[in-house]
């Protein structure tokens, strides 16, 4: 196995309510420090460490890309546009008390703590591929669960056609969300049966450890088969929908950016040709590799555009 | 010391290391040389600075004029030539970058790229358009092409218009920077339009900087 994590003794993990009252003060102390110019996000204490087993069916045997990357070179546009902005402002954002709205088309609804929405399930640790659709990709080992088996606690009910997810909107927390380049609160969205799928996670930490605000604390989604922008961050609101939900880079760019955003190196973004990416921390020679079909994730997921016009859809 | 001297020993020397910089810490990125890196995408890293230098050189030249004009200091023309070949220098290396690093050699994606990708298609052009301006910068090419010098080098006006357009083409959706740079370029052009105006109301002045804006007086 390429990727060496050593299992944290049981000592060394923290229950989750401890750990999300850290990270509070953990923000505090961040922020007092940006303010005395004393440093920034990247000289805070580390971050609480999580219990999760790997799982090994679900993890790609590839080199992950280094924490710092992953840390510090973020689309996050809450916190500003530039990819190191994310990491410089999101000191600001108050992950405890953090609360989910679920709605619509299910038969619990209500708003739910994290503590709530997190208590049944066992973390695991899944390394995945991340392809941004501007072209660079990254590895990175996420802890988190199946989003089907959150969403399955609610009981969807058989108009559930959609499942959309939407971000904080709170510009005293998240400062970008001063500037325009996106309508706010982010939004997306997934077909039920792509949310169900084994494969769509949700996430709370990455390399055994929680999730940095600007990676999109407490909560956040990960579509491995699908460009970047699709796995939303920040979750405090999930709806079942019967009619497919509007997404914030579709609304956007609509010739651009589709409700599928599938990884497809054969359909080229409007702009720029998807047939090869960078692979962030390969290097300067040999960064270059090519895009898989659906992020080299076809096996599992293909299944679900049967019959569909990828070129149309995409 | 002389005007000529000054130039000759102090300014344009100055000026030759100061356009050096960026490729210095490029350079310096790149074998992590005095704690510089390139970051986590370095390919992107080395495009962006090479082309966005290019960008600023390429204004810096067209700025030179209208600076030498308001301030009264004709001898500033002497630094417009190597302000304009290190724009080309810097718009070459910036082509080398995406050719060897982003696109690895890569002779039919490139060749898609430049025939089916707009921004690309005009940010290549411009390069092309460039050739001809650095390989016609020599005295002897100046003297050899006499009047038809000038017509040729005013393709720098389209080249830095689709130079700063290929920058807004291709960005996601902040677009401020690239605007930052539309707008000090039309300034730029804004200021000549306004003096050729300017100069044909006043038709017969055969002013003495009619002879001063003839580049490359070095």
């Amino acid at each position: 196995m390429i990727f060496k994590y050593h299992q944290p003794p049981p000592s060394e993990i923290t229950p989750p309510g401890v750990y999300l009252d850290r990270r509070r003060w953990i923000a505090a102390a961040t922020a007092s420090l940006a303010f005395a110019g004393a440093g920034d996000a990247a000289e805070a204490p580390p971050l609480a460490k999580l219990a999760a087993k790997r799982n090994a069916r679900y993890s790609v045997a590839e080199t992950t890309t280094a924490y710092e990357d992953i840390t510090s070179y973020n689309n996050f546009y809450e916190f500003g546009t530039g990819k190191g902005d994310p990491q410089r402002n999101a000191a600001t954002l108050r992950t405890r008390p953090w609360s989910v709205t679920i709605a619509g088309e299910a038969e619990t609804r209500g708003s739910f703590t994290l503590e709530d929405i997190l208590k049944p399930h066992a973390l695991e640790e899944r390394v995945y591929r991340l392809r941004c659709v501007e072209r660079w990709s990254m590895v990175i080992p996420w802890v988190g669960f199946p989003l089907g088996d959150l969403l399955r606690r609610f009981k969807p009910t058989a108009d559930a056609k959609f499942v959309a997810f939407r971000t904080l909107h709170d510009p005293r927390q998240m400062p970008g969300q001063s500037a325009g380049w996106l309508e706010w609160p982010y939004v997306e969205g997934l077909r039920i049966d792509e949310a169900m799928h084994p494969l769509a996670l949700l996430a709370v930490g990455l390399y055994g450890r929680v999730l940095p605000n600007q990676n999109g604390a407490p909560l956040r989604l990960v579509v491995p088969w699908k460009y970047g922008f699709k796995s939303i961050k920040s979750i405090v609101g999930i709806t079942f929908t019967r009619t497919m939900p509007p997404t914030s880079w579709n609304i956007a760019a609509p010739r651009e950016y589709g409700f599928y955003a599938n990884v497809n190196p054969a359909v080229a973004h409007p702009r720029w040709s998807q047939a090869t990416e960078r692979r962030i921390g390969a290097g300067l020679f040999d960064a270059t590799r090519p895009t898989e079909p659906f992020n080299g994730y076809a096996a599992e997921v293909a299944g679900l555009y049967r019959g569909m016009d990828l070129r149309r859809l995409f | 010391m002389r005007v000529e001297q000054r130039y000759r020993y102090v300014w344009k020397p100055l000026v030759f290391i100061a356009a050096l910089l960026p490729a210095l810490s490029m350079l310096a990125g790149v074998f992590g040389i005095a704690g510089q890196r390139l970051g986590a995408d370095p390919v992107e890293e080395l495009l962006l600075t090479c082309g966005k230098t290019a960008l600023n050189l390429l204004l810096l030249t067209l700025a030179v004029t209208p600076l030498a004009r308001i301030a009264h200091r004709p001898q500033l023309l002497r630094l417009r030539r190597m302000l304009g070949l290190f724009a080309f220098a810097y718009a070459a290396l910036h082509f080398a970058v995406y050719l060897a690093l982003d696109r690895a050699f890569d002779a039919s994606m490139v060749v898609e790229d430049i025939t089916r990708r707009p921004y690309i298609t005009i940010g290549f052009t411009a390069l092309l358009l460039l050739l001809p301006l650095a390989a016609t910068s020599t005295q002897r090419m100046m003297r050899r092409l006499g009047r038809r010098w000038q017509h040729l080098h005013r393709l720098v006006y389209l080249i830095a218009i689709l130079g700063v357009w290929h920058y807004y083409w291709q960005v996601k959706r902040d677009v401020t920077e690239p605007l930052v740079y539309a707008g000090i370029l039309a300034v730029l052009l804004g200021w000549r339009v306004w003096q050729r105006r300017g100069a044909r109301v006043r038709a017969a002045a055969t002013s003495t900087y009619g002879s001063a804006t003839a580049p490359g007086r070095t």
